[in-house]
């Protein structure tokens, strides 16, 4: 039998199969000592929770605990101020992913700039950013690069074709963010309150997106180290419903190890051609501020020394802010983040807080946790 | 922003590290600069904004399915109905 796109959809989406899949889990869940807390590292996971309703098909002793989530909703406010400054600056065109429109910063979101005559363009492809440069020679083109592991490579790509084909206008306001370092953060982090967290988190789903460039390779300390399982899983709901039951398992049978769910595309050591080609271009970035979780050491990325004339960063200096801004004093979405809270137990969830005028990272983007529960939410009830 | 769609290849252009995928009927080009060498026309691959992130393993793919369809297949009439019955009630 051949391949046919309709199973990759609807087998992966049946809901007998979801159902059986809880019917083991159920069986599976029986053998446990105490309940696991589970957490998806990322929104998209989070996304299919909410929206098959995989948290009420699965046994009281099985939790999520959701993640950072997505690198629109972790963007702080300080870099989106950045990007709707240069936006507004004469010659320039700012160039980033669709889901940057409305994130909110400081001085308001990009979607805002570009109503108040800023030439802010979203493109579905950081390809298009070169197109645009070249269109355009008469002026600066900046390309606001957002993502994870997943989509780091493609910003790379864009940088070494527009230097191969000598493009000059094209400069880079790079904000691309690593999975391990804030999982890491997760784990390690204290608070004055309470002791710890650490103990919130029993186990993680890793993105298979991520994995898919960069390997489950990346998760090899959470079992060692840590103590923690992880099993890479994909984002159909028969995915991460395996995903659960393959954590499920580890526990009954006393394991801890690094599992991949999503055999289809994710392998230990991912794709070496696209690693190759973020090492060329990228080095760590001595700290980034997480929106909801503050500064975490070694978490994002920052162009190599070789490429600092292309920097938007260093270029505009001058222009940039580097003060810090403070969230939101009601918002809740750290504790949300490391596992301390649902979105439901904020004060503004739903009434001051909405999607369409969201006051944390977690309303965000479509798939932050707040955002999952608020348009899902009646799930729940 | 990540939900990738499996896509099927059509036209490759390797000079330019490109090629043509039809995601449900709908065909553009994409950047194949990862997987350059080993993609051909009608393999399965991931789009994630504007590239092919990978190539679908059909045999994993199908594997996995069959998997599924072998755990519905353990389970008695009773056992499935129970399944589906509980799952309907939880989700309200
Ligand atoms: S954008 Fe990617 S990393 Fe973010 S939530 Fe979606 S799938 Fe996950
Ligand atoms: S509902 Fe809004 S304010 Fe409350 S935690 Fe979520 S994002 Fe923050």
């Amino acid at each position: 039998m051949r391949l046919e796109l309709k199973n990759l959809y609807d087998d992966f989406r049946d809901p007998d199969t979801i159902k059986a899949l809880a019917k083991l889990i159920y069986n599976e869940a029986k053998g446990l000592q105490k309940p696991v807390n589970i957490m998806e590292v990322c929104g998209g996971h989070t996304h299919t929770i909410m929206k098959y309703g995989l948290k009420q098909l699965l046994p009281e002793s099985i939790r999520f605990i959701h993640g950072p989530g997505c690198p629109v909703c972790i963007m702080p406010k300080e870099r989106i101020d950045h990007a709707t400054i240069l936006a507004r600056q004469p010659d320039v065109i700012l160039v980033t992913l669709g889901d940057m429109i409305k994130v909110p910063g400081s001085r308001g979101s990009l979607q805002q700039a570009r109503s108040e005559g800023a030439d802010v363009r979203f493109v579905y492809s950081p390809l298009d950013a070169l197109k645009i440069a070249k269109e355009n020679p008469d002026k600066t083109v900046i390309f606001f690069a957002i993502g994870f592991e997943t989509t780091t490579p493609m910003t790379a790509a864009l940088i070494d074709r527009a230097e191969k084909l000598g493009v000059k206008n094209l400069l880079y306001h790079i904000n691309h963010v690593t999975v391990p370092e804030v999982m890491r953060e997760l784990i390690d982090s204290r608070d004055e309150h309470i002791d710890s967290y650490n103990n919130r988190i029993d186990a993680f789903i890793g993105p298979s997106h991520v994995s898919v460039i960069a390997g489950a390779k990346i998760y090899k300390e959470f079992p060692k180290r840590y103590g923690r399982p992880v099993v890479v899983s994909g984002f159909e709901p028969v995915d991460v419903m395996e995903g659960v039951w393959m954590l499920v398992r580890q526990f009954v049978q006393n394991r801890c190890a690094l599992e991949i769910q999503y055999r289809r595309s994710v392998t230990m050591e991912g794709n070496l051609t696209a690693q190759k080609q973020i090492e060329k271009i990228f080095e760590k970035r001595g700290l980034f501020k997480w929106r909801g979780l503050g500064n975490i050491p070694h978490s994002a990325l920052k162009l190599r020394e070789a490429y600092a004339h292309l920097d938007a960063e260093r270029v505009y200096a001058d222009i940039l802010p580097v003060e810090e801004i403070e969230d939101h004093k009601l918002c809740i979405c750290g504790d949300i983040l490391r596992g301390m809270a649902e979105p439901t137990e904020c004060q503004v969830f739903g009434t001051a807080c909405t999607p369409s005028k969201p006051l944390g990272s977690c309303m965000v983007s479509s798939e932050g946790a707040c955002a999952a529960y608020y348009k899902y939410g009646d799930l729940l009830k | 922003m990540c939900l990738s769609i499996p896509s099927k290849v059509v036209k490759i252009d390797k000079e330019k590290a490109t090629a043509v995928v039809d995601t449900m009927g709908v065909q553009r080009e994409v950047g194949i600069d990862f997987i350059e060498n080993e993609v051909k026309i009608g393999d399965y691959v991931l789009i994630h904004i504007g590239f092919a992130m990978n190539i679908i393993s059909e045999e994993e793919a199908l594997a996995s399915i069959e998997t599924y369809k072998e755990i519905l297949a353990l389970m008695d009439e009773e056992q499935k109905r129970q399944a589906i019955l509980d799952g309907n009630n939880c989700s309200g």
